[in-house]
C-alpha cells in the first residue's frame, strides 16, 4: 500500500490515456469487468446454491483483498483473497456434504468479495492498479471454467476416489493459470515499449514464482481440507499463507528503505557540493529508462539504478571539488581516479560488488582500454547518462540537448557505445514529445 | 547432567510404552516429516530462539501415533535434522520433545481424543482435547527450555525487560498457530496421505526462504548505510568510525532506558547518520586551526539542518529525523539551529548529544590525546544539566558500567596521504568550545 509509488518513474495513468496508449491492458479490464458482471447477473438470476458456503468463502476473499499488498516493481497482489478464490473452484464438498455451485457462481462470489474488500480501499483513496486487479479476476476465470463443470464426476463418492488424479489435475490448472496471469502481465508491462516482451514475461515467473507457488497449494489445500474439517479448515489453511505473505510484504518494504537510504546518501555529494543539484538523481532516471529501451532484466536495472546514484561517490575523497562537478570536463586520470575510489566505497559493504564493478568502469571507453573487454552495458550506460546531464544540466531546451547528443554522437564507437547513445537520443525524444 | 536427565526420561517413556495399534508405516514417515520440518524450521530474533513447523508435526503424530508414537517419532528424527548443531543440543532437543510429545499424548487421550485420523463427524469437538494436548505441550516444551536456560546460568532473575516479553509471547503464538495446523493436517492425512503434509509444508518453505530475503536485504541494506557513512567521514582522520560508535552509545542509551527494540534500532541509524550534514561545511572551515569567524562559525552551526534536508526522504526514519536535527541543542537553550531548551528537545536529540560528546571524548584528537573514560564521565557530569539531559547521562554512565566501553585505537598521526586531513578543533567536543572571534574568552 505505502509502496505504491516505490520506484520512482512509473508513468502516471489517467483514464484517457487507457484507450490510446495502453490497449492490451484496457481490454484485459474488460473482458476481465465482462465475465465479472455477467457471471453476477447470471448468479443473481438463478440463485446461489449453498449460500453458507459462498458467504464463508465470500468473506475471507473480501479480507483478503483488502489486506492486498505490492510487491517490489509495482505488483498488486492479494495472495489470501486469491487463494481463497482458488479453493472455493476446487471446492468438492464441504464436511462430508457434495457442493454444486456452478463456475458462474464462482465468479460471482469472487466478484463481490474483491469488490468488498477494494471499497474500503478506494474510500481512502487508494484505487487500486485496476489492470492488476482485472488479471486477479482472470487467473480464476481460467482456473474456474475448465474444472467446475466436471466436479460431479470427481467428488467423492467415499468408496472409490482418485485424489491422486484431482491432485493432478488441481496442479495443472494452477500452472495454467499462472502462466497465463504472467503472459498477460508482461503483456501489460512490455506495452509502453514494443520488443521486450521476452524480457518482461521472465521478470514476471522470476516475479511470481515464490509468492505463485504459495497461493496455489494454499488454494488446493483450501479445497481439501474443507471435505473433512468443514468451514472451520477454511481459517487454519489461511494461517501459513498469512505467514508467507507478511514476510513478501516486509521485503518490500525493506526493498523500498533501501532505494530511499541509497537515494538521500546520494545527495551527499551534491550538499557538499561536488556536483550540481539532482544530478545523481537525474543520471539515475535516465540510465534506468535507457536500460529499458535496452531491453534490461529488472535486477539488473536495480542495480544499474543504484550505480548511477553513486557513481560520484569517489569525489567524496578529493581534496577540492572539480569545476562544476562535472567529470565530463575533467582529465582521463582523473576521471578513472575517481571511478575507482567510489568502487572502492562501494565495495566495503560487501554486498555491492555488481554495482561497484560498474562504478569502476563507467568511464572506460567503449571498446575497452586495449587489455580488457569492453566494460559492462550498465557501465556504458551511466558513461553516456553522467555525459549527457553534465552537458544539459536540468536544463529543458531541446538545442541544448540536442547538441549535447551530437556532441556524444561524434565520440560514438570510441568513446560512447553508439547504440546506447541511439537509446538515449529515442528516450529523450519520447519524453519531450509527452511534455 | 540436567541433559542426561531428561533423555533418561524420554527413553524411559519409550522403554516402557505400549507399541501396539502403531503403524510403522505412518511413523516412518512422521519421521522423515519431523526431519524436514525441523531443517526448514525458521529463526527470529537473531537466531537465539526458533520456531519451526515441526510442532504442528509432532502434535499431528499425537493424533496420528499416539503418546508412544509421538517420543519415538520425534526422538528418532533429531539425528538426521541437517542443521549445524552440537551433538548434546540434538539430544536434549530430542528428549525434550519426546517428553512433551509424551505428555500431551495421555492428555488428548484422557480427554477422550481418539487415534487416528479424524472423521468429518469429529468436528468440532475434537478439538476440545486437541487444545489441551496443544497447551500441555507447549507449556512442557517451555518449561523444560525454562529448566536447561536456568541450569546453564543463562537467565537470571533480573528485572524483566519489555522486549523479551514481547518476543517470547510472539513465539507462543506462533507455536501455537503452528500446533493447531497438526490437527488439521492429521485430518487431512485420512484423505490424502502424507502428500497433505507437501502441501501444508510448501507456503511455509516460501515464507521461510522470503524471510530470508528479508534478513539479506535488511543486512546489505545496513552495511551499505554504514559504509556510506564512514565514505563521509574519510576527510578527516581522526574522526574516522566516529558515526558508528555514536550509534553504538546512543543504541546502548536507548537500551538502558528500556525502549523498544524497534526504536533503539532507529536511535542507531540516527546516531550513524547524525554528521551527514557536516559535508554541506567546507573542509577548511571544520579544519580551520584558530579562531573561526562569525560566518564560518554560522556555517558549522548549519551541519544539523544539511543533515535532516540530505536524509529526510529515507520513510523509516521518522523520529530519528528529529534527532539529527537537535543533536546540538543544549538543555539551557543556548544550542543550535533552533535554541530549543529542555523537554521541548527531541528524545533522540538528547540522546545523540550525550554519545556524540562522549565518543569526541574519548578519542584521540590532533589537538589532544584521548581521555579516560572516566574523564569523560566527569566532563559529562559536569555538563549536565546546562548542556545535557541528566537522565540521558546517568543512562549512559550505567550502560557504560556494565558492558564497558571501548575506546578507539590511538591512531597514529597520517603521515603524507592527501585524502586525509587533520582538524585542529572539533565541534562536538564540550570540554574545548570552538573558538569564535569576538566572543569573550
Amino acid at each position: 500500500m505505502m509502496t505504491r509509488d516505490a520506484q520512482g518513474t512509473h508513468p502516471p495513468r489517467t483514464a484517457h490515456r487507457w484507450g490510446v496508449r495502453e490497449p492490451v491492458r484496457s481490454l484485459v479490464i474488460v473482458v476481465a469487468a465482462a465475465f465479472s458482471g455477467g457471471s453476477l447477473l447470471w448468479t443473481l438470476v438463478t440463485g446461489f446454491v449453498d449460500p453458507r458456503t459462498a458467504l464463508a468463502f465470500g468473506v475471507l476473499i473480501a479480507v483478503g483483498e483488502l489486506a492486498r499488498i505490492t510487491l517490489p516493481g509495482h505488483r498488486e497482489v492479494a495472495p489470501v483473497a486469491s487463494a481463497g478464490a482458488i479453493g472455493y473452484s476446487f471446492l468438492l464438498s464441504i464436511g462430508g456434504h457434495a457442493v454444486h455451485h456452478s463456475s458462474w457462481q464462482v465468479l460471482a462470489v469472487v466478484t463481490m468479495g474483491f469488490a468488498l474488500g477494494e471499497l474500503p480501499h478506494i474510500a481512502a483513496g487508494r484505487t487500486p492498479d485496476w489492470g492488476d486487479l482485472a488479471r486477479r479476476v482472470m487467473i480464476i476465470v481460467v482456473i474456474t471454467l475448465p474444472f467446475r463443470p466436471y466436479v460431479s464426476e470427481l467428488a467423492p463418492t467415499p468408496q472409490k476416489i482418485d485424489w491422486w488424479l484431482v491432485l493432478v489435475i488441481m496442479a495443472g490448472l494452477v500452472l495454467a493459470g499462472w502462466l497465463t496471469d504472467a503472459v498477460i502481465a508482461a503483456a501489460i508491462r512490455a506495452e509502453p515499449l514494443r520488443g521486450r516482451f521476452a524480457v518482461a514475461l521472465r521478470d514476471e515467473l522470476h516475479a511470481h514464482f515464490g509468492l505463485g507457488m504459495a497461493i496455489g497449494s494454499s488454494g488446493i489445500l483450501i479445497a481439501l481440507a474443507s471435505s473433512v474439517t468443514g468451514l472451520a479448515g477454511l481459517l487454519v489453511f489461511t494461517a501459513p499463507l498469512l505467514v508467507t505473505q507478511v514476510a513478501f510484504r516486509r521485503f518490500a518494504e525493506i526493498r523500498l528503505t533501501y532505494l530511499q537510504t541509497v537515494r538521500a546518501l546520494s545527495r551527499v555529494t551534491e550538499v557538499g557540493g561536488y556536483v550540481a543539484t539532482g544530478h545523481s538523481r537525474r543520471v539515475s532516471r535516465l540510465a534506468k529508462t535507457i536500460g529499458t529501451e535496452l531491453g534490461m532484466r529488472e535486477s539488473e536495472l536495480l542495480e544499474l539504478e543504484y550505480a548511477a546514484l553513486m557513481h560520484d561517490i569517489g569525489q567524496l575523497s578529493l581534496r577540492d571539488p572539480i569545476a562544476n562537478g562535472a567529470t565530463v570536463y575533467a582529465l582521463p586520470r582523473e576521471q578513472r581516479r575517481i571511478a575507482e575510489l567510489g568502487s572502492a566505497v562501494i565495495r566495503e559493504t560487501g554486498v555491492l560488488d555488481t554495482v561497484a564493478e560498474l562504478v569502476r568502469r563507467q568511464c572506460e571507453p567503449c571498446t575497452g582500454d586495449g587489455e580488457s573487454d569492453p566494460p559492462p552495458l550498465g557501465s556504458r550506460i551511466i558513461k553516456v547518462a553522467n555525459a549527457i546531464d553534465d552537458l544539459v544540466s536540468d536544463s529543458t531546451d531541446s538545442e541544448r540537448v540536442q547538441s549535447a547528443l551530437e556532441r556524444l554522437r561524434m565520440d560514438a564507437g570510441t568513446e560512447y557505445d553508439p547504440e546506447v547513445v541511439e537509446a538515449a537520443a529515442r528516450v529523450i525524444a519520447r519524453s519531450s514529445e509527452r511534455r | 547432567m540436567y541433559v542426561g536427565l531428561v533423555v533418561l526420561g524420554a527413553i524411559a517413556v519409550m522403554a516402557l510404552g505400549p507399541y501396539e495399534g502403531i503403524d510403522p508405516a505412518t511413523l516412518v514417515l512422521l519421521i522423515i516429516l519431523m526431519v524436514v520440518a525441523e531443517t526448514i524450521g525458521t529463526t527470529i530474533d537473531t537466531g537465539r530462539a526458533g520456531i519451526s513447523p515441526s510442532v504442528s508435526v509432532s502434535l499431528a503424530a499425537i493424533v496420528l501415533v499416539g503418546p508412544v508414537g509421538v517420543a519415538v517419532a520425534t526422538f528418532f528424527s533429531t539425528p538426521f535434522i541437517l542443521r549445524r548443531q552440537n551433538f548434546v543440543k540434538r539430544l536434549f532437543n530430542g528428549g525434550q520433545y519426546a517428553l512433551a510429545g509424551y505428555a500431551a499424548g495421555h492428555v488428548y487421550l484422557a480427554l477422550g481424543g481418539e487415534l487416528g485420523p479424524p472423521q468429518h463427524d469429529d468436528f468440532p469437538w475434537a478439538l476440545v482435547p486437541f487444545c489441551a494436548a496443544l497447551l500441555v505441550h507447549s507449556a512442557i516444551n517451555g518449561a523444560l527450555m525454562g529448566g536447561l536456560m536456568w541450569y546453564l546460568g543463562v537467565v537470571h532473575l533480573r528485572r524483566p525487560h519489555r522486549i523479551r516479553w514481547r518476543t517470547l509471547a510472539t513465539l507462543e503464538l506462533a507455536s501455537l498457530g503452528y500446533g493447531m495446523l497438526g490437527l488439521f493436517i492429521a485430518a487431512i492425512w485420512g484423505v490424502v496421505g502424507a502428500l497433505a503434509i507437501l502441501l501444508v509444508m510448501l507456503p511455509l518453505f516460501i515464507a521461510r526462504w522470503a524471510f530470508d530475503q528479508c534478513v539479506a536485504e535488511q543486512r546489505a541494506h545496513e552495511a551499505t548505510l554504514a559504509t556510506l557513512c564512514q565514505a563521509v567521514e574519510t576527510k578527516d582522520y581522526y574522526t574516522r568510525g566516529h558515526c558508528m560508535r555514536v550509534a553504538k552509545a546512543s543504541a546502548m542509551i536507548a537500551q538502558e532506558l528500556g525502549m523498544h527494540a524497534e526504536r533503539v534500532q532507529t536511535i542507531r541509524y540516527a546516531g550513524m547518520l547524525h554528521d551527514v550534514g557536516k559535508l554541506g561545511v567546507p573542509t577548511k572551515v571544520l579544519q580551520k586551526p584558530g579562531k573561526l569567524t562569525e560566518e564560518e562559525y554560522a556555517a558549522i552551526q548549519l551541519h544539523p539542518m544539511r543533515g535532516y534536508e540530505i536524509v529526510r526522504e529515507i520513510g523509516f526514519l521518522d523520529e530519528a529525523l528529529a534527532g539529527i536535527m537537535h543533536h546540538h541543542e543544549r538543555m539551557d537553550g543556548r544550542g543550535y539551529p533552533m535554541g530549543l531548551a529542555g523537554h521541548d528537545i527531541p528524545e533522540f536529540a538528547r540522546i545523540i548529544s550525550v554519545a556524540d560528546a562522549f565518543d569526541c571524548m574519548t578519542s584521540t584528537r590532533s589537538y589532544r590525546k584521548a581521555r579516560s573514560i572516566e574523564e569523560a564521565i566527569d566532563e559529562l557530569r559536569r555538563g549536565a544539566g546546562p548542556q545535557f539531559d541528566p537522565t540521558m547521562v546517568d543512562a549512559l554512565i550505567a550502560a557504560v558500567d556494565e558492558q564497558g566501553w571501548e575506546s578507539p585505537d590511538i591512531v597514529e598521526p597520517p603521515t603524507d596521504d592527501d585524502t586525509a586531513e587533520v582538524a585542529s578543533q572539533d565541534h562536538d567536543d564540550p570540554s574545548v568550545p570552538l573558538r569564535v572571534a569576538g566572543e569573550a574568552e
